[in-house]
């Protein structure tokens, strides 16, 4: 009999349908990709097995877990159930664990609540749980608060506590999508080498991630299965439309449309720029630190790196959201004023930002007629509300909307219009520069494809230069030109793309790239062979910054801050460039 | 403005809101037209009505007070004065809280913390005691109340809507309106005040019950509003010195003054569940 048995599920909220006639069973041991778009039930699922819908969901169906009824059972039995018989690994470790409470005491909570262990027992336990996650120093990390460890650390410590009472199910829901690349692949070799007989039903959007850690793959599409089978037979022969539109969506490192096109004249350069924030009792915090960059028209560049490494500080100084310590921004042969506010109309009109939550960078009180001819008000006042009314109908429709959307509000919009409109209220003033920080993060792959090819388009007809910030290499490879890497705010390589993913010469970016999973499992992505976690920018490490993750360090790198140099027209600062 | 008929609608919805907001209205309405419509005057002593019990006959509802007026037209006018009082109150608080804290919170920095610092420092002053002196001092009039009392709650609001504006200010959106080059004073109008709405709104329904309390404990220290007009506060106080013989004309305004703060308190909690509701949907 299988582990976990679900069948006919259906979760339905004030009427509407959010999983619909669900069934699928996780055998004893087996790991099993549960893999979805936003929406599309996944979450639901798993809250549904856990006994954690909210109260104004309704649940029918059947969820047996052994031969214990899961839906309508009582809290006792489902707080007897859990920890011991099955757990959950959240996605934002940050809001799963209570920031007042040590993370060793939460963990050993788990045991003692279930009788399982007690005093020196349960801490020795603990302890010893803490160390097989991974956690260096152990004994530290047990009384550490939660904000004092780094969102890897966090997540670990959340697989420590889920797996602390020996479940049989485990259920990771999303566990590395708020992690950087590097840090996703050590979390989920970590739960895959860990688990031993835990069977894990692996919740993502990701099919890099399932790819190459699951079994068997649930595919789900608006709360219904569409396809289930062994991982190799679904990735090589989808046998329904929509896996194959997924499949297709998912961007791979290994095989991409790299596009082509002449850089025209340089329209934005950054010269030794840097930027600090200033820290409370802390110092100076300093983001980035002596970039140089030039931007050409007609040119995608991609700016990459982890968390923390200054990608995003780079570009909001230079659009003078920021003020930068150092350096110089020249605009189109002018250079620009530090502060927005100080610099004339044609800069500020010529640089526009596309923000990651295209809800969050909408004004949920305008429509979306108000939001897109704001730009026109202030730079062209004089024209009619007839022609404002036209324009705006223009760029709406050259982003994909019809002239329907502009008496909506934001939150009528799904997130990828939401983006649609952003770009269009960028594009409006025809600049000549677009940052898109993260602008495709939080896009689901189907929709991630129709904006990243919006910006081709665009760029292709007016010649537009963009800085794509991303932390998705495969994104980045489908869309740059060239490719900016930045670690602890400094460049590390600089190079073509095509150079860049073909012979990648820091170390750091190679680790990079290994660390992309392939959604193929015939092919190993998603490879940690960088360890730990970018150091706190307050206290950088000495000489080269990335001398403690760099398999390759030597005495030098410790003491002696590398240079840029350029081999084979890609600039990297290394010690020993061109010679790994 | 698009955003008030979002507000109104979800309003509508909230059955607490729409029941509160109900007896207020009903309250108001027979404050304004009672006193209309009733034979008898507010001013009018009858010296052969002396504390009459409160009776339909004679249309003498609430009785009479202790000079033979008619209670009746007295408290709606009690009623009129109070939420007056509160209503001004309240607007003389939104208006300078609003932009006080709007413009600290855009602003920030050294402005902002001079800003904030003169208020911590109003804060500190005893300010009973300070309208208490106001009222010694000048001329006892209206407007010397309502603007002792909007005194009093402007420093909540523009704490309020500093910090609101704070978090508002690093929002994309408005970060997306500097880029496209709007001023200063564009955002703040345009961007960060419809956002701020809706706390203004709770905050402001939370407030109004406040300002009836200080009118009517003025009123009841012989501070507030002067005879032979009236306040519930001034009602309550005259009722105290006949609580034994004649208890209606302490119970009766005493009642209405503490529908009305419910009610008022009931619609801000009413309010508060309307805009949280928002962030769900």
């Amino acid at each position: 009999m299988s582990l976990l048995n679900v069948t006919g599920l259906s979760i339905r909220y004030a009427g509407a349908a959010a999983v619909n006639e669900l069934s699928f069973v996780v055998e004893g041991g087996e790991s099993v990709g549960l893999v979805g778009e936003s929406g599309s039930g996944k979450t639901q699922t798993a809250m549904a097995i856990l006994g954690l819908l909210p109260a104004n969901a309704t649940a029918a169906g059947s969820i047996r877990l052994d031969d214990t009824e899961l839906l309508g059972a009582s809290q006792a039995t489902l707080n007897g159930l859990r920890a011991r018989k099955m757990a959950i690994v959240f996605q934002d470790p940050m809001q799963a664990l209570n920031p007042f409470v040590r993370v060793g005491a939460q963990i050993r909570h788990v045991l003692v609540q279930h009788k399982l262990a007690d005093g020196v027992q349960a801490r020795r336990q603990v302890i010893e749980m803490l160390e097989r996650v991974g956690l260096p120093d152990a004994e530290r990390q047990y009384r550490a608060y939660p904000h004092q460890l780094s969102g890897g650390m966090r997540q670990r410590a959340m697989i420590a506590a889920a797996l602390i009472a020996g479940p049989e199910l485990l259920i990771a829901d999303e566990p590395t999508t708020a992690l950087d690349v590097t840090v996703q692949a050590q979390i989920l070799e970590l739960l895959a080498d860990i688990r031993q007989d835990t069977a894990l039903l692996l919740i993502t959007h990701d099919l890099g991630v399932v790819a190459g850690h699951c079994e068997r793959i649930l595919v789900i599409e608006g709360g219904r299965l569409v396809e289930q089978g062994a991982t190799r037979d679904v990735f090589a022969h989808p046998q329904h439309s929509y896996t194959a539109t997924l499949l297709a969506a998912a961007p791979r490192l290994d095989r991409v449309a790299v596009p082509t096109g002449t850089a025209g004249e340089a329209v934005l350069q950054v010269d030794a720029m840097s930027v600090s924030y200033a820290e409370r009792n802390h110092g100076q915090l300093h983001a980035v630190r002596g970039v140089d960059l030039v931007v050409r028209a007609g040119e995608t560049i991609a700016v990459v790196g982890e968390s923390g490494s200054g990608k995003s500080s780079l570009a909001k100084a230079a659009l003078g959201l920021v003020p930068m310590q150092a350096g110089r921004a020249v605009f189109c042969g002018t250079e620009l004023p530090a502060r927005l506010e100080d610099r004339d109309r044609d800069a500020r009109k010529g640089m526009q930002l596309v923000f990651q939550d295209p809800l969050g960078s909408l004004n949920p009180q305008m429509r979306v007629a108000a939001i897109i001819a704001e730009p026109l008000l202030v730079h062209e006042p004089g024209i009619t509300a007839a022609e404002r009314h036209e324009r705006s109908v223009a760029i709406l429709a050259r982003t994909g909307l019809g002239a329907e959307y502009l008496d909506r509000y934001p939150h009528e919009l799904s997130g990828g219009q939401a983006q649609r409109v952003a770009i269009a209220r960028a594009l409006i003033l025809r600049p000549r520069v677009l940052v898109c920080d993260e602008a495709v993060a939080a896009l689901d792959g189907t929709v991630r494809e129709q904006i990243l090819a919006l910006l081709r388009e665009v760029q292709r007809e007016s010649g537009l230069a963009i800085i794509f910030i991303s932390h998705d290499l495969a994104v980045v490879r489908s869309i740059s030109h060239r490719v900016l890497v930045m670690y602890m705010g400094a460049l590390v390589e600089l190079a073509d793309n095509d150079a860049l993913f073909a012979a990648a010469q820091h170390p750091y970016t190679r680790a990079l790239l290994q660390a992309v999973p392939i959604p193929d499992p015939e092919h190993a992505g998603g490879k940690a062979t960088l360890r730990g976690e970018i150091p706190s920018a307050l206290s950088p490490p000495s000489g080269c910054t990335f001398h403690p993750r760099c398999a390759h360090a030597q005495d030098i790198c410790k003491s002696e801050t590398p240079t840029q140099r350029t081999v084979n027209g890609t600039t990297v600062a290394c010690h020993f460039a061109g010679e790994l | 403005m698009s955003a008030v008929r979002g507000f109104w609608r979800r309003t509508r919805d909230s059955r607490a809101a729409m029941f509160t907001g109900g007896l207020l209205l009903g309250i108001v309405v027979v404050a304004i037209v009672g006193p209309l419509v009733s034979p008898h005057d507010y001013l009018q002593t009858n010296f052969d009505e002396l504390l009459r019990r409160p009776t339909i006959s004679d249309l003498r509802f609430f009785g009479t007070d202790d000079l033979g007026r008619d209670l009746f037209v007295r408290s709606m006018m009690g009623v009129q004065v109070t939420i007056l009082v509160a209503i001004v109150a309240s607007i003389v608080s939104l208006v300078i809280g609003v932009t006080y804290g709007a413009i600290a919170g855009y602003v920030g920095g050294r402005v902002d913390a001079v800003m904030m610092r003169f208020v911590d420092t109003l804060y500190a002053l005893p300010f009973i005691f300070f309208v208490i002196l106001l009222m010694v001092a000048f001329e006892r009039n209206f407007l010397l109340i309502f603007i002792a009392i909007g005194a009093i709650n402007w420093l909540d609001m523009a704490r309020i809507v500093r910090g609101q504006t704070l978090s508002l200010r690093e929002r994309e959106f408005v970060q997306a309106a500097r880029l496209t080059g709007v001023s200063s004073l564009g955002i703040i109008f345009r961007h960060i005040t419809p956002n701020l709405v809706g706390v203004v709104v709770v905050y402001v329904t939370l407030t109004i019950p406040q300002a009836i309390l200080v009118e009517s404990f003025l009123s009841f220290l012989g501070l507030g509003i002067q005879e032979p007009q009236t306040s519930l506060g001034a009602l309550v106080d005259a009722g105290v010195n006949q609580m034994e013989g004649a208890s209606w004309m302490l119970l009766i305004p005493a009642t209405l003054l503490a529908v009305i703060l419910m009610c008022f308190n009931f619609l801000g909690d009413a309010m508060r569940d309307v805009f949280d509701a928002r962030d769900s949907r």
